[in-house]
């Protein structure tokens, strides 16, 4: 009985979150342009869609501001990591306090301070200022996920390597890095991933002729829905469900190497 | 290793002028006219009717919002802690793949289901009930913060009552305990630092939300988030539209600042 009731609700939540993806993505095969009546089957959405300029470098944008953001905020974050371990405590906490601040502040706080800032200081909005956001809200994620990584063993191997003759740089390279690098690659991928996604922030700092995907969606949602939108959700849904498949059975595989190794 | 300091420089100067100063500067407009000159006009032009109105509406949207993640969230946490390890992960990967959506494409998805052309009318007409007016109405915006922020509530009740000793609630069975005492005393109370984390991330995003209210209120319905966006992008008063949002922030660190008290642990449990 409990379990039926169970499985009832998990059916429930279920068709909750997916009803409305699967909505978009039978329309997006969907030869009239209605939202509502079922005409045939059609790819035209998806030819509109790859053949809208503004799309395509909406596309390019995004990712290459996502890259260069998750690039910058993972050197940034790792050094800064690197140098706050050498501070004293007090110091370094009132570092992670403001470091904190980009995520537990309200995204339209942070995307309007931003704004005012550009504006204060002249810089004309654009490409540059949009990266350089990003790499604001970035940064807490790589310290967030590199800083436990550092713990006192690093320091100490790090010192007993210098102690047998390494150079600091070929200590660095062989007990730092190594050390480092699983929170150094969660940074960054989380990085990454914040940015594509992200809305608010890149809306409150870009110019009038730059555009990601979502500021495009936003911008043509409020014209008017068109389904090449819908093909794009089909593309983005189709996409996410690939690159989670594929972490999870890497996951697995790392799980069981590792289980083999334990036993 | 004095010298090691200096890698945080580029962080230091990154928090100057991603953070702080822009922070500052918010303060600064926000208590600057618009023909220069200290003043607390933006401040108290939150009780402008309009102002109060739309945030009242927002505390009240984000409050039922959030409230009602909650109700769909516990439950499905502790669904998914008593089943199978297997289907364990296949639940939450099922949680998670909505989450990496575009949340505007989500959003647009409740427009495309309740608008008065839309899918759902269009089931209801072609069995003969007379077709509703769903979009533009404030439930329509809690359907889309609901759906929009319901895996940020789940997941992180989830994370805290798989860390709830099994043999602990078999002791209180034991010693005579209902399923309602269980829950009540046992269940609850260990997976507050899990209900706290999920409250601040469902109920900031909703509180402060302008996408949302504006594809499924049709730009009729304003939240505070909706005023303030447009001081900057329509009326480019960035003096109000500061004063505001530091408004807005003051029921931010509220509301963090209440949930805090009842999570004593002190450890985050953000996924």
């Amino acid at each position: 009985m409990k379990k039926t009731l169970g499985r009832i609700y998990i059916l429930i939540i279920m068709l909750f979150l997916y009803l409305p993806i699967l909505t978009l993505i039978v329309l997006s095969f969907n030869e009239a342009k209605s939202m509502s009546v079922w005409t045939g089957f059609s790819l035209h959405w998806y030819a509109e869609l790859f053949q809208s300029r503004l799309m395509m470098g909406a596309i390019v944008n995004t990712f290459s501001i996502a890259i260069l953001a998750a690039l910058i905020a993972t050197i940034v974050g790792t050094m800064a990591v690197l140098g706050m371990a050498a501070m004293r405590p007090r110091t370094e906490n009132v570092l992670l306090g403001i470091n904190n601040i980009p995520m537990l502040n309200a995204d339209i706080v942070t995307g309007i301070a931003l704004m005012l800032f550009f504006l204060m200081v002249g810089a004309p909005r654009g490409y540059t200022t949009v990266l350089f956001s990003h790499t604001v809200f970035c940064i807490p994620y790589v310290i967030l996920s590199v800083r436990p990584r550092m713990n006192k063993n690093t320091n100490r191997l790090f010192e007993a390597a210098l102690d047998l003759g390494a150079s600091e740089r070929y200590a660095f390279r062989k007990i730092v890095l190594p050390e480092l690098w699983p929170g150094i690659t969660s940074g960054f991928l989380l990085s990454f991933t914040m940015s594509v996604d992200d809305f608010i922030i890149t809306y409150f700092t870009r110019g009038a002729g730059i555009n990601t995907i979502s500021t495009l969606i936003y911008s043509e949602v409020k014209i008017g829905i068109r389904p090449s939108l819908f093909a794009l959700s089909t593309i983005i849904f189709i996409t996410a469900l690939l690159v989670l498949i594929i972490v999870n059975i890497r996951q697995d595989r790392h799980n069981k190497h590792n289980m083999a190794e334990v036993y | 290793m004095a010298n090691k300091k200096i890698f945080a420089t580029p962080f230091i100067i990154w928090i100057l002028a991603g953070t702080l100063i822009p922070l500052a500067s918010i303060a600064y407009y926000g208590f600057t006219g618009r023909e220069g000159g200290f003043t607390f006009e933006n401040i108290t032009a939150i009780f402008r009717h309009d102002h109060m109105q739309a945030l009242g509406l927002s505390l009240l949207l984000a409050f039922i919002s959030t409230a009602i993640c909650l109700l769909l969230a516990f439950p499905m946490a502790m669904i998914l802690r008593e089943s199978r390890f297997g289907k364990q992960g296949f639940l939450i990967f099922v949680i998670i793949l909505p989450m990496w959506m575009n949340f505007l494409l989500r959003t647009m998805a409740w427009q495309v289901l309740l608008e008065r052309k839309g899918v759902i009318n269009a089931v209801i007409t072609s069995i003969g009930l007379p077709a509703q007016e769903m979009m533009n109405t404030p439930g329509a915006i809690v359907l889309g913060m609901v759906y929009d922020f319901l895996p940020f509530m789940i997941l992180p009740i989830y994370n805290t009552v798989l860390k709830i000793d099994n043999s602990l609630i078999e002791a209180a069975h034991d010693l005579g305990a209902g399923r309602a005492t269980v829950y009540s005393k046992i269940i609850l109370p260990l997976s507050v630092p899990g209900i706290v984390s999920g409250i601040t991330m469902v109920f900031i995003p909703a509180l402060t939300t302008f996408v949302i209210s504006n594809m499924l209120g049709g730009g009729k319905i304003n939240l505070i988030g909706n005023i303030i966006e447009q001081e900057f992008t329509v009326n480019s008063n960035w003096y109000l539209g500061s004063g505001l949002s530091l408004v807005m922030m003051v029921f931010i660190i509220i509301s963090m600042l209440a949930l805090q008290k009842f999570d004593k642990t002190g450890d985050s449990n953000l996924i």
